[in-house]
């Protein structure tokens, strides 16, 4: 296996992708606080971003559409940041904590 | 074979590098158990990603993700982190329930990876026309300008909503105190 041009192939990106979103899905369930479930889901974010500009970079005939969604998603995912942790700070103003475990009033 | 083989072997050598500071920075921010050290793997993360969009032939998108993944994102985690007390709680003893959502978590994420990996190793990817445009800053702003006006439009309105809101949420809960 040759390591020189390895960045020339789309498989390495897709790998280091498809890892970044098992990552992600493992902190998404192991993390028990909400900061760290929202960190889990900015690397899914991340992953999705990556996978898009690799197939955007080796299998489409016009590289600037990948760029431009990935600009869109990389907004979205500052809104959502932005959001979550407003959602954050007034859950642990009222409970006085963020681990997920206590925020169980609806559980029946 | 190019007349400086050192060169193609520094460029490899970075590549790899990048590619190892992305898992590295991931596993960091999943694994740890303090949040300050995850969101300095977040952090480590956006810059391997970073390389890896340069590699991608795409410098523009390398300096958006610096810019908003650390110099918005990770900041603004840090400031929750300083607002609110977010460490873990200690683990319990392990018991039975838990082994099992551990071991949960390790088979949905191995499947997840192994199911996307092969996917992207076996797939019959189909080769591209020839380029016509180069994926320069100009053709993004140029694209961003005319074919996707609506779409930036709208991107630009829900940043002011998501703006509006996070005062909104974040503001309500002062007077109970």
């Amino acid at each position: 296996m040759n390591l020189l041009h390895l960045q020339e192939r789309p498989a390495v990106y897709l790998v280091v992708a498809a890892s970044m979103l098992a990552l992600g899905v493992y902190g998404m369930i192991r993390r028990r606080t909400l900061i760290g479930m929202l960190i889990a889901g900015e690397i899914i974010f991340s992953a999705a971003m990556l996978n898009l500009m690799a197939v955007n970079r080796f299998f489409v005939s016009d590289p600037s559409v990948g760029q431009i969604f990935v600009l869109f998603i990389m907004g979205l995912a500052a809104a959502e940041v932005a959001i979550a942790l407003s959602i954050i700070i007034a859950v642990y103003r009222n409970y006085r904590s963020i681990a997920s475990a206590e925020l169980s009033e609806l559980s029946g | 074979m190019s007349a400086f083989p050192a060169a193609d072997r520094l460029v490899a050598g970075i590549f790899l590098l990048f590619v190892a500071t992305t898992v590295a920075g991931s596993v960091l921010a999943v694994f740890t158990t303090r949040i300050i050290r995850s969101v300095c793997g977040l952090a480590l993360a956006s810059i391997g990603l970073a390389g890896l969009y340069y590699f991608l032939h795409s410098p523009f998108l390398a300096l958006m993700e610096i810019l908003i993944y650390i110099g918005a994102v990770c900041v603004t985690i840090i400031f929750a982190v300083m607002l609110a007390e977010p460490d873990e709680p200690r683990p319990d003893k392990p018991t039975g329930r838990s082994i099992l959502w551990w071991l949960g978590a390790i088979v949905v994420s191995g499947a997840i990876f192994w199911s996307v990996a092969r996917l992207g190793l076996m797939g019959n990817w189909p080769t591209p026309a020839i380029d016509r445009k180069d994926g320069s800053v100009h053709d993004i702003g140029v694209a961003l300008l005319t074919t996707y006006s609506l779409a930036f439009e709208v991107i630009s309105l829900v940043l002011m909503v998501a703006i509006l809101g996070a005062v909104a949420i974040a503001r309500s809960g002062r007077h109970h105190e």
